[in-house]
């Protein structure tokens, strides 16, 4: 359906107190503004508000300065009550330069403060990003607030001093700038201050130079005569639960989930990968992890990955492969052969924009059909997605949990919007965390490879090097008696309808659904999966309170999915879908349940606004109201 | 009073699997032959893990009495890395084909040989592709009529022994199937080699590609189609070994002499395994001018991937091992209360 653009006529920074905001850093890849952004969320979750954070990185790894294409960016959603997406609008742009304005206008909210450093509005850099002239001499931006200055002279005064080169002083203005929105918004600068301190411990110079420029900018915020209505904005602390806390990004949530798994289950795990983006960030966190059950191995391509995370699952470590779309396209044999040998295999897949190399750093929710189908023959296999960044933790638990138990291949949905994206975790008590039995067959008494639990149907795990049980498994369909290889007509028929039961009973060891917020029966649910959690929970939650009976499900287990979804959903008069494709879920749950779900689909490579979700929640209340007088 | 340790046999080694190769294929001696040998290697049963991909040879695991594992196309290798890396007590054999290992599967081949996997792989060159019915095979002559090719194939063919070396296999051997008292030492060395060894062993597919090595397995003339190359000992080959293979250092060649009185045994190239540079001219000698070379062409022990991963891990590790709870709380953190 068409999405109606909700007006974002908030003019948050009109008053003194506001309760949320959001800020992005923009700039060059070069200008530092991931470590600024980085250093601004640190403080401000010291500070006491809720927050979500998502980076915005250039595909392109060194763009030339001041392209459009080059934008960097990093955005954080900070305020007092829970957030739970990087914002939909923005109130604060910080550009570094022409293009990251040009490229970042649109999203300004009316009258929201831009800050700019008139400095990098060279003819050159106008030029690169395409202006005709330079927007900040006409009236183009008289719909905001503009506060100019010359940042880069500002940093050369501040750090002059330290006696640095004019290449190595303007790499402060990070800092600079970091320095004047924390003023802006009343931060702390002791956090950065360490932090600088140690990254640059061995160039105590060089961390001298960039506190003198936090410290300079923010003095510029504190002395200098800014334009009016351009004061400290005080962010009300938000109601957290207590407890201790950190922020985590969806990349390393999976990462430690996988080593948390691995001590429950007391298992080797071997992770082996092949660069992707933006699933390298897993393998790149693991291979620094292997102070704990943790190996990697980057293998010669993604087919040799998932093999040989199998072979590591036969020889009875658990073994792991990651990867985004086109690696999960061609590792799709290998899942075949681990669901056909009955082996534990985690596939994590953090989706990306498709079809083909479509767009590596952008985000998007179109693997759902190949997770659940994807594969040649008739091979069911479980798959489970994430929902948050901090979700991943959990979800990589579980995903082991049943790779292990059901000896099945599980594929993790993840994606690159839950990849990068950061939000503060309250960091589990490892105690509480269930234990994850792992049970290698030892009697030789009676052994076959084809033997199974009664009550899950998991096959036997026999791994090589215990005597007396020498065996073969492979991908030619096997007797279901015996294990051996088997042509026989009925036996496939048996051994297909026994893969098939075994997945389908996952259902009755995984939670039942529930609803996230709002009734369990009413006028409109909105059942999502994935990343889409934060943008259909807040627009669900501004909706309730607009007095609308909408109700919020969001969807962990793909497949199986849980037993009392259908029975759930028939409580609804209507059920809209929303989704980062073009309606994958939403196929499932008609055809699995026969219900008339409504599809809300977004493929641009951007995240849901909760703005574009709450526009559509207004829409179908509308046509249920013209349905209802109707009648 | 020291266990008595009942000493395994051929037996112990077969399956109750019915053998389904066609009759005469050459895969039943290089069954026999391992069958045969496992026991000689007094190495534990268990530990012992068969890996292949997929084509006639690579049915070959369910013949052994062992652990084994029948994969997919071309990945043997890559499944075979990962058993290995999770386990490097095991005794890893890969079974292959020259379509599997050199076709579909050529880049994980290339890829287990540069990382000197400590394992064997046993690659059955029939020059032909069998249980697709016929086709050509990446190292079926030009010319070779098949289904596929029915006026002649097109493409030329590699050298599987060159290939290993050139991907850095540190043992590269060269067998014939039916030839066991050849075939099972080039084995046993394969098995005793630290690193990752490659065996190509010539295999004759009576159906589609019958007598395609008959000069050099046929008794009669064999002598003067291979030749058995040994280390430090000269190149001798013929019925009465008479010719021999010389090095000419003045165009860097090899060259066929008849030892007479021109030329004596001193003249002739003493085999040295070490030298890969010789063991690449001796893995591609072979057509209408030179015999083919079998034995061990190269030859030079060292640690792989696998002792070289897991030496890091010991290093890591004893470092101290990490602490879940620790590693939760570590960077920024702060406590709402």
């Amino acid at each position: 359906m068409e999405l109606v653009e909700e007006q974002l006529g908030e003019h948050h920074l009109n008053e003194k107190d506001v309760m949320d905001v959001v800020v992005r850093f923009a700039g060059d890849s070069g200008d530092g503004l991931q470590l600024a952004g980085t250093n601004f969320t640190q403080t401000t979750a010291l500070y006491g508000n809720d927050l979500s954070t998502f980076p915005d990185f250039p595909a392109e790894i060194r763009a030339p300065a001041g392209a459009t294409f080059g934008v960097s960016a990093f955005q954080i959603y900070f305020g007092a009550s829970d957030i739970t997406t990087a914002g939909d609008a923005v109130d604060v742009l910080v550009a570094m330069n022409p293009a990251a304005l040009i490229t970042n206008l649109d999203n300004l909210v009316n009258a929201g403060l831009i800050i700019v450093d008139t400095g990098a509005f060279t003819a050159k850099n106008l030029a690169k990003a395409k202006y005709q002239a330079n927007p900040l001499d006409d009236d183009s931006l008289s719909d905001y607030r503009v506060l100019a200055i010359d940042i880069s002279k500002q940093v050369l005064a501040a750090v002059e001093p330290f006696g640095l080169g004019h290449k190595s002083a303007l790499r402060c203005k990070n800092m600079w700038t970091l320095g004047l929105v924390m003023w802006l918004f009343d931060r702390d600068r002791k956090a950065t201050t360490e932090e600088l301190k140690a990254k640059f411990a061995k160039n105590p110079e060089i961390a001298d130079a960039n506190i003198a420029a936090l410290n300079a900018g923010h003095a510029f915020g504190e002395t200098a005569e800014l334009p009016s209505g351009i004061h400290i904005y005080k962010v009300p602390k938000a109601n957290v639960a207590p407890g201790k806390y950190r922020n985590i990004t969806g990349t390393t949530a999976l990462a430690w989930g996988l080593i948390a798994a691995s001590e429950l289950a007391e298992i080797d795990l071997l992770f082996a990968s092949y660069p992707i983006t933006p699933a390298s960030g897993l393998l790149h966190e693991l291979a620094n992890r292997k102070n704990f059950r943790i190996n990697t191995f980057q293998a010669e391509d993604e087919i040799a990955a998932v093999c040989a995370a199998i072979g590591a699952s036969f020889a009875g470590n658990l073994g792991i492969t990651s990867s985004a779309g086109p690696g999960i396209a061609l590792k799709a044999e290998g899942i075949s052969l681990a669901a056909a040998t009955e082996l534990p295999l985690v596939v994590v897949n953090t989706q990306r924009g498709g079809p083909s190399t479509g767009m590596p750093t952008k985000t998007e929710q179109s693997d759902l059909n190949m997770a659940v189908g994807g594969r040649h023959g008739d091979t069911p296999i479980a798959v489970i997605a994430s929902s948050t960044p901090t979700d991943c933790f959990e979800v990589a638990i579980e995903a082991v949990r049943l790779a292990i138990k059901y000896m099945t291949p599980v594929m993790l949905l993840s994606d690159g919007y839950l990849a990068n994206a950061a939000e503060p975790w309250k960091i589990p008590d490892v105690d509480s965390l269930p234990s994850i039995p792992v049970k290698y067959h030892q009697n030789p008494d009676g052994f076959k490879p084809s033997l199974r639990d009664e009550t899950t149907l998991a096959r036997v795990w026999a791994k090589p090097g215990t005597p007396s049980l020498e065996h073969r498994i492979g991908g030619i369909e096997r007797s279901h008696d015996t294990g051996d290889i088997s042509y026989d007509p009925d036996n496939h028929q048996k051994m297909t309808d026994l893969r098939k039961a075994k997945i389908d009973g996952i259902a009755n060891d995984i939670p039942l659904q529930k609803v996230v917020l709002g009734n369990s029966s009413g006028k409109l649910a909105l059942v999502g999966w994935g990343s889409t959690f934060g943008a259909i929970h807040q627009a669900v939650k501004r909706c309730r309170a607009e007095g609308l009976d909408v109700s919020h499900i969001h969807v962990r287990y793909i497949s199986p999915l849980p037993r009392n979804l259908g029975e759930l959903l028939e409580g609804f008069d209507r059920i809209l879908v929303p989704e980062m494709n073009t309606g994958q879920l939403i196929k499932l749950i008609r055809a699995e349940y026969l219900v008339d779900a409504e599809g809300l689909n977004k493929v641009s490579g951007q995240p849901f606004k909760i703005g574009e979700i709450k526009a559509a929640i207004h829409t179908e209340f509308a046509e249920l109201a013209d349905q209802e007088s109707d009648q | 009073m020291n266990q008595v340790v009942e000493k395994l046999t051929l037996k112990d080694f077969a399956t109750d699997q019915e053998v389904r190769w066609c009759p005469g294929c050459g895969d039943y001696a290089i069954l026999k032959t391992m069958q045969k040998l496992m026991p000689e290697l007094d190495a534990p049963k268990e530990n012992q893990v068969f890996i292949s991909g997929i084509g006639c040879s690579s049915r070959f695991p369910y013949y052994m009495n062992t652990y084994g594992f029948h994969t997919i196309h071309g990945r043997a290798p890559a499944v075979a890395t990962g058993v290995k890396l999770a386990n490097p007590e095991l005794d890893v054999w890969v079974i292959t084909g020259d379509g599997d290992g050199f076709s579909i599967g050529g880049n994980h081949m290339m890829h287990v040989l540069r990382r000197n996997i400590d394992l064997q792989v046993l690659l059955f060159n029939n020059e032909i592709y069998g249980l697709t019915k016929g086709q050509y095979s990446p190292t079926s002559e030009q010319g070779t009529r098949s289904p596929s090719s029915p006026t002649g194939s097109l493409d030329l063919p590699l050298s599987p022994c060159e290939i290993a070396l050139a991907s850095g296999a540190t043992l590269v051997a060269r067998s014939i199937d039916t030839v066991g008292k050849h075939l099972a030492p080039m084995i046993r060395r394969a098995y005793e080699h630290k690193g990752a060894a490659f065996v190509e062993i010539l295999q004759n597919c009576p159906i589609y590609n019958d007598g395609i090595f008959e000069q050099i397995k046929d008794k009669k003339i064999a002598a003067d189609f291979r030749v058995e190359v040994e280390h430090g000992k000269p190149v001798v080959f013929g019925k009465d070994s008479e010719k021999g293979i010389r090095l000419n250092t003045s165009t860097l060649r090899l060259e066929v002499v008849e030892l007479g009185d021109d030329v004596s045994e001193s003249d002739l190239l003493i085999h040295d395994e070490h030298n890969k540079v010789l063991a690449q001219m001796l893995s591609v000698m072979g057509g209408a001018d030179f015999p083919v070379a079998i034995g061990v062409l190269y030859s030079n022990p060292k640690a792989g991937l696998v002792a070289d991963s897991h030496a890091q891990l010991d290093t890591i590790r004893s470092k101290g091992r990490g602490d879940l709870q620790t590693l939760l709380n570590s960077g920024n953190t702060w406590v709402v209360s």
